[in-house]
């Protein structure tokens, strides 16, 4: 089993749903969030090209926060995700350091929060709260070991990238392009 | 952790840098003491054999105290030591701290009566130390080793962030390294009464700093030489906003000016040895602190 989340940022119209759903459904305290919406502008004037990107933890397979974290709080879980233990977490900030894609944060109860791909829902066979939530059905999530599944036959079918794929981390947060 | 899309998500403020350079200041003062006894100059370098050690002690006590009031879940610290992850710069330089410390208090233990000459070891205390003093040897290769250790750990806690460009070279261990060997030197030259003592920790700081004049200048080399973030990275001294502090406090006032006032002082001119020794610790201050800085606000998205 090998989890993934692909996001079309041809559909995505940046209304946040996913990051309001995400706060609610996981009790992101207040100031803080586990998903958060990028819109990057490129080219002059009046050649523009946006691109509306739902960011969050990519799920690394080689993943720097799980190496560098002293505890093994962060740790990888059910298929390749990447999650912290809060009561192993000593609250060092080494993998918040560690993720090219700011992905975590401290959270005030002292230990390290991020996504967790809402495998609490997902062992319940639901979806994602943000994948549930978006009025434009532009997220997918499932199993790319099965290819029938949604995610697989979507990245087949489609163009797509990850961030950063030179920082080695072999991010598992696909954007549709 | 992103301080430019929001400023209160930078992670590590000024316990980490602190922590790094009590470290890299107790690596230096250890590695002096032991080899300065190995190669039995006990007493052309008595200071630093007898006395510095002290300082080594607190230094490690107050970085220790820095690194837990870093931790957000301090009542959880003990977990630092519940596994041993070679992978994490955070973990092995826990269990680093965990064999210097307990070696730099017994050295200082054993050179207790440069503090108080009447001190006397009771009891098993006493059999404890002379058992210590017959193993002095043995200790002083322990300290000598694991000081290495401290001082190149302190800069691989940053560059074994690839996440993080400005910190993603393999420079910073021997450059920490090196700088912390100076401050230590620093602190012999500060605390000697004994003019030739002072004199042959001037010459080895002089070496130590153009030691380290010649790794910033390679550091900066290989950064503008590489890729885009890394020079991105570089850019921030270079014309970006960590330029005046860096060139000027770091550079300029923690390394060629002491330098030159250490030369000038060889040379018979009449400087009081302490200030350039000064310089040296506030140079090595600051280039923790703006390397802790600067390297948080590299990055390789936006
Ligand atoms: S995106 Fe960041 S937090 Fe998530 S697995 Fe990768 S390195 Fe870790
Ligand atoms: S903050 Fe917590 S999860 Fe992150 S590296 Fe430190 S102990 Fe591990």
């Amino acid at each position: 089993m090998r989890y993934a989340m692909a996001i079309d940022t041809k559909k995505c119209v940046g209304c946040s749903d996913c990051v309001v759903a995400c706060q609610t459904e996981n009790n992101v305290p207040i100031g803080h969030c586990r998903d958060w919406v990028v819109e990057v502008l490129d080219g002059t004037y009046p050649q523009l090209e946006m691109e509306l990107r739902s960011e969050r933890c990519c799920h690394c397979e080689n993943a720097p926060c799980v190496r560098c974290c002293p505890t093994g709080a962060s740790h990888k879980s059910d298929g390749g995700t990447v999650l912290v233990k809060p009561h192993k977490c000593i609250g060092c900030g080494a993998c918040i350091a560690s993720c090219p894609y700011d992905a975590r944060y401290p959270h005030p109860d002292g230990h390290v929060d991020k996504c967790t791909f809402c495998l609490h829902r997902v062992k319940e066979g639901l979806q994602p709260a943000c994948v549930a939530t978006c009025p434009t059905k532009c997220m997918y999530f499932g199993d790319l070991d099965n290819p029938r599944s949604d995610i697989s036959r979507i990245l087949k079918n489609r163009k797509w990238k990850t961030l950063i794929p030179e920082a080695g981390t072999n991010p598992q947060l696909y954007f549709l392009i | 952790m992103n301080p430019r899309v929001d400023p209160h998500l930078e992670i590590w403020h000024w316990e980490i840098p602190l922590y790094l350079f009590l470290g890299g200041l107790a690596a230096g003062i250890l590695f002096f003491a032991a080899l300065s006894f190995l190669l039995n100059r006990e007493e052309k370098a008595s200071t630093a054999v007898r006395i510095t050690p002290h300082f080594a002690v607190v230094a490690i006590l107050i970085g220790l105290l820095a690194l837990l009031l870093d931790l957000n879940h301090k009542a959880y610290f003990w977990q630092l030591y519940t596994t041993i992850r070679l992978q994490s710069p955070m973990s092995w330089g826990a269990w680093t701290l965990m064999l210097v410390t307990p070696l730099a208090i017994i050295w200082s233990a054993l050179h207790i009566n440069t503090i108080f000459p009447s001190w006397e070891w009771k009891g098993p205390l006493k059999q404890l130390e002379a058992f210590f003093s017959q193993n002095k040897k043995w200790i002083a290769w322990a300290m000598l080793l694991s000081s290495v250790i401290l001082g190149v750990y302190t800069g691989i806690l940053f560059s074994a962030f690839n996440a993080r460009p400005l910190w993603n070279t393999s420079i910073l261990g021997p450059l920490f390294l090196v700088s912390g060997l100076s401050t230590g030197a620093a602190m012999n030259i500060i605390l000697s009464r004994d003019h030739a003592e002072r004199s042959l920790f001037a010459k080895i700081d002089i070496g130590l700093i153009g030691i380290e004049l010649f790794l910033i200048v390679h550091m900066f080399m290989g950064f503008l030489a590489s890729t885009q973030v890394q020079i991105d990275a570089a850019r921030l001294f270079l014309g970006g906003p960590y330029t005046a502090v860096f060139w000027v406090l770091v550079v300029g006032m923690g390394l060629i000016f002491p330098a030159i006032l250490e030369i000038l002082e060889l040379k018979k001119f009449k400087i009081p040895a302490a200030i350039p020794a000064i310089l040296v610790l506030i140079g090595g201050l600051m280039l923790r602190f703006i390397i802790a800085y600067a390297g948080q606000e590299s990055r390789w998205l936006y």
